[in-house]
């Protein structure tokens, strides 16, 4: 028993990390039809810079904001000056999103070198808890914790503000928001760069139980598309639900069949492919 | 060379003059070349096929796949599986491997063709990682990332007297496969297929109103680029002597979509040009410097920027030919 519910939590703590990732995908996907392929490379360099951040300044919370904000940065200097002018041609966009998958890829490599690292947790969240004989790690528990709040916020955001609801509206109809006067362009940069807030946050978050290492980009990347597809793009519930879901599939795999971890996630995938080609919440 | 003619088959006017001029030249260059440039040549003209495969897909058909490699890959491991561990000449392994690409393809199409756009990018990409999960997963059948060193080099068999093994013999037996393959995608691209694809590319709506059976056309072109691609990864396999699971990595299929958009999509001899440039750049820009994945990032950056259409497509308004109908 204490076996099934330590795997599930790891499955749920790791699902929370790709849900961080597939939110942005999913926002960007939704409002700006782009499948960004850099997306693993926000989460990669977030992870970097934040392990940085800590060893100058020793302190997790200002590595965790220095991470997320300054790849935000980035991505909207990725969107402004890029992105921007591929506007629903599909095929450069992905062309320009796998650059920069490879330049920072190649990047990182030059300035952090080849090993894997991993981000020490903070003090504040070493340990363990412990009710009776059970005992489950404080740090994991937290990104659950702040998976469901993240979340919760994105809820409120995308449901019960003015933001949001200019959100959504973009979503539905491009041209029709802007001739109502909504700022689609500027809302294009703005999710852009939040959504490689999210991945870079995820970054940073997950360093301490995934590692920081080369390949991450592609890894997390390709985990973040099957969360989207599993949930449906464009939709914060499929990112959410896709991301549990993942995460388990992937941590239950790796426990059952080693050989064969990737196939547990990507099989499950091709039969919800098969029966809904929009995902579980997306909309055809 | 009439310019109607040459719309047909997708070369510029005087191509009678250029396949002949290429012809000979190929069939000269083991004459001339040192073993390593022939070794260049032919895998030019084997990422050519793998690229022209993919521009079935893209340039004629609209769709847009990210996922090409995982039929390169699954070809070139089931060939190198059965030419190892079982032995089989080429007869007997080149086909099996571009069968089961075939194959997988048809599994893949029906899960893909269910949609467009992005979402098939993202679909095909995922797919293709499943094969590449196996290949790297399955280390008792595949050597995971280790690989499988040591694939033979094809012998013909059946009492022929010659062995494929040196590099003269190899490349000849590679320019001819690749021969008769671009024949043949020509041909499937000048033939009413050819235009049923180009019109789905174009709208499918009009293509249904028709009355053509859009699936089966799009489900026909993936199958046949999968097999094209089957073929350039056995080949592939066999000048490598070796296969790894980055035959089937997204690496690679975003590699083949860089030579195709590079080159132009929407003409074959667009992909085929790319495919040489970025195999020619690879192998000089490696031997100075360690910092190839950088350049090849910038790459795909400026051709998204300031080439979406291919050199094909900045040439096009220079030159009196035209060729995409």
């Amino acid at each position: 028993m204490t076996f099934w519910i330590i795997q599930t939590l790891n499955g749920v703590s790791f699902g929370m990390l790709l849900f961080l990732l597939a939110a942005g995908l999913s926002l960007i996907f939704g409002l700006m039809k782009v499948l960004n392929l850099t997306h693993g490379s926000f989460y990669l360099l977030g992870g970097y810079v934040g392990l940085a951040v800590l060893h100058l300044s020793g302190s997790f919370v200002l590595a965790v904001l220095a991470g997320s904000f300054a790849i935000a940065a980035v991505g909207i200097i990725i969107e402004r000056f890029f992105l921007r002018r591929l506007h629903l041609q599909e095929l450069p966009q992905a062309l320009l999103t796998f650059g920069f998958l490879f330049i920072f890829s190649d990047l990182a490599t030059v300035i952090w070198g080849t090993n894997p690292q991993t981000i020490p947790k903070p003090a504040m969240l070493e340990g363990a808890l412990q009710v009776g004989g059970f005992f489950y790690p404080y740090y994991r528990l937290f990104i659950i914790a702040l998976g469901l709040i993240i979340a919760g916020a994105l809820w409120w955001l995308q449901d019960g503000t003015r933001l949001g609801a200019m959100l959504r509206a973009s979503v539905d109809d491009e041209e029709v928001a802007r001739a109502l006067g909504i700022n689609v362009s500027l809302l294009f940069t703005l999710v852009f760069g939040f959504g490689a807030f999210l991945a870079a946050l995820g970054g940073v978050m997950g360093g301490p139980i995934v590692g920081v290492y080369p390949g991450a980009d592609f890894d997390v990347m390709l985990l973040g598309f099957v969360v989207v597809i599993i949930g449906g793009l464009g939709s914060l519930k499929g990112a959410l639900i896709g991301g549990l879901a993942v995460g388990l599939l992937d941590n239950f795999g790796k426990v059952f069949f080693p050989e064969l971890a990737l196939f547990t996630i990507f099989a499950p995938m091709a039969v919800i492919l098969a029966l809904r080609p929009a995902g579980l919440f997306g909309r055809e | 060379m009439s310019g109607r003619h040459s719309k047909h088959l997708g070369f510029p006017p005087g191509r009678g003059t250029l396949v002949l001029t290429g012809a000979v030249a190929l069939l000269a260059l083991p004459y001339v070349l040192s073993t390593y440039h022939l070794g260049l040549v032919v895998q030019m003209m084997i990422f050519a096929l793998f690229a022209m495969s993919l521009d079935l897909l893209i340039g004629y058909g609209g769709m847009p796949s990210l996922g090409h490699a995982a039929f390169f890959g699954i070809s070139a491991y089931t060939t190198g599986l059965l030419a190892l561990r079982l032995g089989l000449n080429v007869w007997l392994a080149l086909p099996a491997g571009v069968i089961l690409a075939a194959l997988i393809a048809m599994l893949f199409g029906v899960l893909a063709l269910r949609t467009r756009g992005s979402y098939f990018l993202m679909i095909t990409l995922a797919l293709s990682q499943v094969a590449w999960g196996i290949a790297f997963g399955w280390r008792s059948l595949t050597g995971g990332d280790d690989g499988l060193p040591d694939v033979p080099r094809p012998t013909l068999g059946l009492h022929f007297p010659w062995s494929l093994a040196d590099s003269i013999s190899f490349y000849y037996f590679t320019l001819l496969l690749v021969a008769i393959a671009t024949f043949l995608l020509v041909g499937i691209v000048a033939s009413p297929f050819g235009y049923a694809l180009r019109g789905i590319r174009e709208s499918e709506t009009r293509m249904l109103a028709l009355g053509y059976n859009v699936w089966r056309y799009k489900f026909a072109a993936f199958v046949l680029a999968a097999i094209f691609a089957g073929l350039a990864g056995c080949l592939y396999a066999y000048y490598n002597r070796f296969v790894s699971p980055d035959y089937l990595h997204v690496a690679r299929s975003a590699e083949v979509l860089l030579m195709v958009i590079l080159g132009g999509a929407g003409t074959l001899i667009g992909p085929a040009v790319g495919a040489v440039l970025i195999v020619l750049l690879e192998n000089v820009v490696s031997a100075y410097t360690e910092r190839w994945l950088l350049l090849l990032g910038i790459i795909y950056v400026l051709v998204s920027l300031f080439a979406p259409n291919g050199l094909i497509g900045l040439l096009r308004d220079r030159l009196p030919w035209q060729d995409t109908p």
